[in-house]
């Protein structure tokens, strides 16, 4: 148990003394998390507010393997884009194993089918009268878009909150895609999983606070975005 | 109409306000791939052993700073290690499975094989000794542990410590155990192993420094002691192997033989034999010369 109370004291001192190590680790997982929540979010808005707005054939069916892959299991994505980066695979001449754009790439596909499933979800939420209400006060489809996609603004949010907690935890496809490399690929969870393998618990629980630090950061930012908008 | 024109201008605003969260992200990502281009980067792969015991953040600033080659590693078990040299997507590899080696080099992935240093495993357990195999020939107290049902457990994890406690138990004539109750395979690194030893009052075989680093965290109180160590086929020796050109194209060749021969010459393997953790050394270099 010493080594939660010692793992306490060790992130105020990681953080104070701007261990370089730490803050590598820190950098990477902001790099690649932020790169992924780019992407996914570029891609999974649309995509969600496609297949929550309008009714077109297998829309169930599209829908139902959209909520399948959000159980993907990170370190199977892993294997899986390992298999696409390897020198000898399809992509393996771009040279992204064991970079952070690769990890990048694997977190994408992670939290895409979060980002899609909740959007649209929000999207179908949205009051069935606000398309009647704007069409009689005369608005064009942009408009009717536009304003739909503005009334759900707080479901897309909290889609992109859950997203980025998932893309943030990962470790399976930083280790697998990334390799752990320090100075370079080394993230906070898959840092976590090496002091973790080396006995180091104090320095573990140490790298988790630092994380969640950095998730209160992000989330106290947003709250002051929710307020604006 | 007002209030559309309204919110059409937020959604304007909140996407603004949005890649301005976003961006200096993705600057700070094109910066970095920029230096992952860098030419002059050699990438191993090695197992957990060598990077956990901080021997190799204690070496390859010598390299370095002598040759200008930046160094890049991943560490993982000797399995995993060799599949990534197979796969093309390192230069160099530093592990230990000697016979696993040699047949990675026959068939064609490895070019030259060259030994580095050794270590040894120590098989340990409970203070209490339940299968009696304290100081016993090894071949002996794979025979005990087996006719006693003590919890022994495995890394099952096809690392190099495992293949070596596979190779003992065929040694002693013994079946290699798989579902016997008193069988457990941790499928972990080697201290998470020594962990589950302990908290099952079991046996394990595990390297000799990660031994000694457990024994420090345990801070003079450790639950699993040495019971047999020093017989020669506990000896656990490390090579580095070159990635053979001709089945990898992209592979940094030049590059991994000046850190094989690097590794081999007398300033580095004098730094190995002085490399020390907790008052205790780790590695004995024991390189081939040309």
């Amino acid at each position: 148990m010493d080594f939660i109370q010692e793992g306490f004291i060790q992130a105020i001192k990681l953080l104070v003394n701007r261990d370089p190590s730490t803050y590598s680790a820190i950098s990477a997982t902001l790099r690649s998390s932020t790169l992924a929540m780019a992407a996914s979010l570029l891609l999974g808005i649309p995509l969600g507010y496609i297949l929550g707005y309008f009714d077109f054939s297998f829309k169930k069916h599209i829908s139902i393997i959209v909520n399948t892959l959000l159980s993907l299991p990170t370190v199977f994505i892993g294997l899986v884009i390992y298999a696409l980066l390897t020198r000898n695979g399809p992509f393996g001449e771009a040279g992204l194993l064991f970079t952070i754009p690769g990890i990048a790439i694997g977190q994408t596909i992670l939290s895409l089918p979060i980002v899609i499933a909740l959007t649209a979800t929000a999207v179908e939420g949205a009051d069935r009268n606000l398309r009647i209400t704007l069409m009689s006060l005369g608005a064009n489809r942009k408009q009717i878009a536009a304003s739909t996609l503005w009334e759900v603004r707080l479901g897309i949010l909290a889609a992109a909150v859950t997203a980025t907690g998932r893309v943030l935890t990962e470790v399976g496809i930083s280790l697998m895609v990334g390799g752990n490399i320090k100075w370079h690929t080394r993230t906070i969870t898959t840092a976590i999983a090496l002091e973790t393998s080396k006995g180091e618990f104090g320095m573990g629980i140490a790298l988790g606070l630092v994380l969640l630090l950095i998730a209160l950061t992000i989330n106290v930012s947003l709250v002051g975005l929710r307020r604006r908008i | 109409m007002k209030r559309n024109m309204n919110s059409e201008y937020k959604v304007v605003f909140s996407l603004v306000l949005f890649i301005l969260l976003i961006f200096p992200g993705v600057m700070l990502c094109a910066n970095s791939s920029q230096a992952a281009e860098d030419k002059d980067e050699l990438l191993m792969a090695t197992t957990t052993s060598t990077d956990n015991t901080g021997l190799l953040d204690y070496l390859m600033p010598a390299f370095t700073a002598q040759t200008g080659i930046d160094i890049r590693w991943t560490s993982t078990g000797t399995g995993k290690a060799l599949k990534l040299g197979e796969n093309c997507d390192v230069d160099v590899l530093l592990v230990h499975a000697p016979q696993t080696e040699i047949d990675f080099v026959k068939k064609g992935f490895g070019k030259d094989r060259r030994q580095i240093m050794y270590n040894d495993f120590v098989l340990i357990g409970p203070p209490g000794d339940p299968a009696a195999i304290k100081g016993k020939k090894v071949s002996e107290a794979m025979k005990a542990l087996r006719s006693s049902n003590s919890v022994f457990v495995s890394r099952g994890d096809n690392s190099g410590t495992n293949k070596k406690e596979r190779a003992l138990w065929q040694l002693a004539d013994v079946p290699i155990p798989e579902k016997e109750a008193w069988y457990r395979q941790s499928g972990q690194g080697m201290l998470a192993t020594i962990n589950v030893a302990a908290e099952l009052n079991g046996y394990t075989l595990a390297d000799r420094g990660t031994y000694i680093k457990y024994e420090s965290v345990a801070a003079g109180k450790p639950a699993l002691l040495i019971l047999v160590e020093g017989d020669d086929v506990l000896l656990n020796q490390y090579s580095i192997i070159t990635i053979n050109p001709k089945h990898c194209t992209n592979v940094k060749y030049d590059m991994a033989q000046t850190l094989s021969a690097w590794m081999a010459n007398k300033e580095a393997q004098n730094l190995i034999e002085e490399f020390k953790l907790f008052g205790k050394q780790l590695f004995t270099p024991n390189a081939d010369q040309d």
